[in-house]
């Protein structure tokens, strides 16, 4: 066989599946984009604008996700940040695996089971009426932005800490030394050397949570209480619920096309911060 | 600058240990203002923890560290004016040749201004002959280069000791030479006290002024080449530093200065050695290869012992034999080239005689 065949050979499997499950599914969303709604639902072949006309009514959903994703990856990042630290620089080897597996114990139940929990905590018998008990009253938790920004955050914190351990982790503790050898405070060392060697780690987790937050629906679903919606929950709305396909498929094109602005500002802006350099990938 | 007797730094009573394993015992030493000084011996005798005490990585468990007189036990490596090349490099990823050896002189306080740091990058560079180097990744650079760049990052901030980790090991055998002259010029030429870890003997016998020989956590001996290599205090230096015959021997008389040894072939040998030894006591005697004379007629040395030729290795300049004497065991004979031309090679199986002058043979302790 031939090298190309051979190349091929390796691309095909992903490349059939990206083709039929992907490429094709995205076109007929794309075309159900130009139609119109049937009088029972489903869609009726048209070619018409008026879907994309009909956004801004649907604008409080996009909002919603626009706000809450950036921040939810940011304070993902905050939190996550120290731990990874932790794990790969501080922590004695020892504990470093058991710690480990307890950042992904959380994967062996279902979202949905974790995010009913949290209803219980932020809900009116949890979290708030301990506060009761030392004299804060009135604090509502539950079906606020707060509460999805709580769920987001426990949902994707592992996604967050592992690839920013794994750089930390690669990183060698020598350039610390050699940092603190040539006259650099432990602070300083951090932000001259550990820092700017964890931005490929720091950049691939907030790609993976950002991506994923915005087509994020269950929690928000659960979280929000039908009061604080993201795109994904106006999508289940209008695919199953009303029926409204030609509408969704608009929707689902546009939340397409912001994710790929926003993520190519966010790879530029990535780049940048790496300079020329060749070490800094996504990975 | 030579090297005076101002001592600059100082390892007093020094012990450290890991948990129970004893890392260094004891360590006295002073090291001289600029002097070239090595601590020579193999993996896990205690010279690596000695240098990072000096750098300021390990606390010492007793003892004190001293650097211009002042103890600096509880002085964290940054504040210490002392810097060190890594064994291999740890030069920043991240940043440009010139930003790595900018590194140490922007960490200090007050700040040092642009043209100022600009100026001594350049001369460092110039220094290690990296000139222009500056804007490079250290991606782009190769082994050799790499170490310089490490040199230079140490180099420009004038540290009072600059502390070499086996800054050769990554080399490879021909530019490991060519780095053992260059860095021993720029020892020279600026004056800095450089303190070498190594377990390789010839980069130590040709580079340092004097070498610290460590064993098991302790300093077994602290010398100049020449003197460890003529007046070894132990079988173990003696091995170490450079190449030795050995063979048992046992006292049979000890006056001062004059101790007497009957070898296992029975001949009596004279010594005086290094270190007190006992009547009665087991001890070795150590010939060097360069000092055993081959002959084929039986010579006038007061000692010569009858050989059997077993084997022969061509050097070029010189000639080693391996010759076997029944009573005594195997020589190691290094025949240099014109002594070769006099005498004729020796063929395997062929009888000749070894002997040697006076002084060559050591008496050492076990």
């Amino acid at each position: 066989m031939t090298e190309r065949g051979r190349k091929a050979l390796l691309l095909a499997p992903a490349g059939i599946w990206l083709l039929v499950m992907l490429a094709l599914p995205l076109l007929v969303v794309f075309v159900f984009s130009f139609g119109e709604r049937g009088a029972a639902g489903g869609y009726v072949p048209a070619f018409t604008l008026e879907q994309y006309a009909n956004l801004p009514a649907r604008w409080t959903a996009f909002k919603n996700t626009l706000i809450l994703a950036p921040l939810g990856t940011i304070a993902a990042l905050v939190i996550a940040y120290p731990l990874a630290y932790f794990l790969a620089v501080r922590c004695s080897p020892k504990w470093r695996t058991s710690l480990l597996i307890l950042v992904i114990v959380p994967f062996w139940t279902s979202i949905l089971i974790r995010s009913y929990a949290w209803i219980f905590i932020l809900g009116g018998r949890g979290l708030p009426a301990l506060l009761e008990s030392i004299g804060i009253d009135d604090i509502r938790l539950i079906n606020t932005p707060l509460a999805v920004l709580v769920g987001i955050v426990y949902g994707y914190l592992p996604l967050m800490v592992f690839p920013i351990f794994v750089s930390l982790d690669k990183l060698d503790k020598r350039l610390l030394e050699a940092s603190a050898d040539l006259g650099s405070t432990p602070w300083r060392t951090f932000r001259q050397v550990t820092l700017p060697l964890s931005v490929p780690g720091i950049a691939t987790g907030c790609m993976l949570v950002f991506i994923l937050l915005m087509g994020e629906f269950l929690i928000p679903a659960i979280l929000g209480g039908g009061k604080v919606f993201f795109v994904g929950n106006a999508l289940v709305d209008l695919f199953l619920q009303s029926r409204n396909w030609a509408y969704g498929s608009a929707v689902a094109m546009t939340l397409v096309v912001v994710m790929l602005v926003t993520v190519s500002i966010y790879m530029k802006f990535i780049s940048r911060l790496g300079g020329q350099r060749e070490d800094v990938s996504l990975m | 600058m030579s090297v005076t007797m101002q001592t600059i730094a100082e390892l007093r009573g020094v012990t450290k240990t890991f948990g129970n394993v004893v890392a260094a015992k004891d360590l006295n030493l002073s090291i001289r203002k600029g002097e070239f000084l090595s601590f020579l011996g193999p993996s896990g005798c205690g010279k690596t923890t000695a240098l990072r005490m000096l750098a300021g990585f390990e606390k010492p468990t007793e003892g004190q560290v001293l650097l211009d007189g002042e103890v600096v036990n509880d002085l964290d490596a940054h504040h210490r004016p002392v810097n060190m090349v890594f064994q291999h490099y740890a030069l920043f990823p991240h940043l440009s040749v010139f930003d790595n050896i900018a590194y140490g002189l922007r960490q200090q306080r007050p700040r040092v201004d642009k043209k100022t740091i600009a100026t001594k990058v350049e001369q460092a560079l110039e220094t290690v002959r990296l000139g222009g180097f500056g804007p490079r990744r250290i991606w782009e650079m190769s082994g050799g280069q790499q170490q310089r760049v490490a040199l230079a990052r140490a180099i420009v901030n004038e540290p009072k000791l600059l502390l070499l980790d086996e800054p050769m090991a990554a080399l490879d055998r021909k530019l490991r030479k060519e780095m053992q002259f260059e860095l021993q010029n720029l020892q020279r030429q600026l004056g800095i006290t450089f303190v070498l870890v190594t377990h390789d003997q010839e980069e130590a016998l040709s580079m340092s002024d004097r070498i610290c020989v460590m064993e098991g956590g302790s300093i077994v001996q602290v010398g100049s080449p020449r003197e460890l290599y003529d007046m070894p205090r132990s079988r173990y230096v003696a091995g170490f530093v450079g190449t030795s015959n050995f063979f048992d021997a046992t006292v049979t008389d000890a006056v001062t200065d004059q101790i007497t040894v009957r070898l296992a072939s029975g001949q009596k040998v004279h010594g005086d050695p290094e270190t007190p030894i006992d009547v009665g006591q087991e001890v070795c005697v150590s010939i060097r290869p360069e000092q055993i004379t081959l002959t084929r007629a039986l010579p006038t040395a007061e000692i010569a012992l009858p050989v059997t030729i077993k084997n022969r290795i061509f050097l070029g300049e010189h000639t080693e034999y391996l010759a076997r004497n029944e009573a005594l065991g195997d020589f190691h004979v290094l025949v240099p080239r014109q002594a070769e031309l006099n005498e004729g090679t020796f063929n395997a199986g062929e009888q000749a005689f070894v002997s040697w002058g006076e002084g060559a043979l050591l008496i050492l302790e076990k």
